[in-house]
């Protein structure tokens, strides 16, 4: 691995990275903005983390999905799901999930 | 103008620590598995902490190894970095409006840390409180302080494990964005809109839009949301 076109690569990261974080809140927070534009900006949170999440759930490779039941994430979901609703504890939903995916890869090998 | 008094200024900055407590810990299993992911992806211990320094952005950084361990070109790591936090465009958008009293280089400060984790809890404690700055900063460096260092534990811990599928580090970023979705949501109408952004971001995978999709089904899904709320206010009114 090159380090070079990785730190390239890191410098160029930070920049795309900073520039959408840094612009709405220099520009909005002088401005009032309508009502439709901030209930739909009120959903944005929902819709954005349920769009990564389905694609590393089913482990999307280009149009390659995973829907079959030996997809193990899908099942590993149930218990994050359930922890995550039962605690609200980001620290408890990611350990039990993670500990859900390495106890079936034991039983399976 | 800033009227706060030193010990007022004190108690705000360890209210943030103590408020950062539950992402510090949410941080931890995540940013071990990105320094020991870039570490085997051969990715060097300085370059993997000046990610965690600079861009501080969990998924987009976990994303990121994965394609250089693929054999991906730098522009194409950026652009699909620029993608996937596009959202937060968003996030600082609807943040935006209680922040009318910070200067520039505050704003500038907080919006270097703003993550889905930090959006989260500022998101849920602005409407009822004006932001204290003293507070939401420390929150926010908290935050970073925990990513660096869980990344550097990471990358100790990758040094040392050699085989590291059966600590299915891989399940870090999908129990993260199911713990951060059961956060965000409050109503039935934003379950809703998780379903159908969901629907809309397999069926665009499955038509071939690629990365673009995760944009994409973000504004359907939002668009639907208001949508639906109009459309259930109106025979009401």
């Amino acid at each position: 691995m090159d380090q070079k076109t990785v730190f390239v690569a890191i410098l160029g990261m930070a920049l795309v990275t900073y520039i959408p974080r840094f612009a709405p809140v220099w520009w909005i927070s002088s401005r009032t903005l309508p009502t439709l534009l901030v209930s739909w900006l009120r959903y944005v949170p929902v819709a954005v983390l349920s769009a990564m999440l389905l694609p590393a759930l089913l482990r999307a490779d280009g149009r390659q999905m995973h829907f079959a039941p030996d997809n193990i994430f899908l099942w590993a979901a149930l218990p994050t799901l359930a922890v995550a609703r039962k605690t609200r504890s980001l620290f408890g939903a990611v350990v039990v999930g993670m500990v859900t995916v390495a106890l079936i890869r034991m039983v399976w090998r | 103008m800033d009227t706060t008094s030193p010990p007022q200024a004190a108690r705000g900055w360890s209210s943030g620590v103590i408020r950062a407590a539950p992402i510090v810990l949410g941080y931890m299993p995540i940013g071990i598995a990105f320094g020991v992911l870039a570490h085997k992806a051969h990715i060097s211990a300085l370059n993997t902490l000046l990610m965690s320094v600079l861009v501080f952005a969990g998924s987009a950084q976990l994303i990121a190894v994965g394609m250089f361990a693929g054999g991906a070109s730098a522009p194409s790591v950026v652009a699909t970095t620029f993608v996937v936090n596009l959202r937060h465009l968003l996030m600082s958008a609807s943040l935006a409006p209680f922040l009318k009293r910070w200067r520039p280089l505050e704003l500038a400060t907080f919006a270097f840390q703003l993550t889905d984790e930090t959006f989260a809890s500022h998101s849920a404690r602005f409407p009822s409180a004006l932001p204290d700055k003293a507070e939401v900063l420390a929150l926010n460096m908290t935050a970073q302080t925990a990513w660096v260092f869980g990344t550097w534990l990471g990358i100790v811990a990758g040094q040392i494990v050699a085989d590291v599928e059966p600590l299915a580090l891989d399940y870090a970023l999908p129990a993260m964005f199911i713990a951060l979705l059961v956060l965000q949501i409050g109503d039935r109408l934003q379950v809703a809109v998780a379903l159908l952004s969901g629907a809309a971001v397999v069926g665009l995978l499955l038509l071939g839009v690629g990365q673009w999709s995760v944009i994409v089904a973000t504004v359907i899904g939002a668009t639907l949301g208001v949508v639906l709320e109009t459309w259930i206010k109106k025979p009401s009114s």
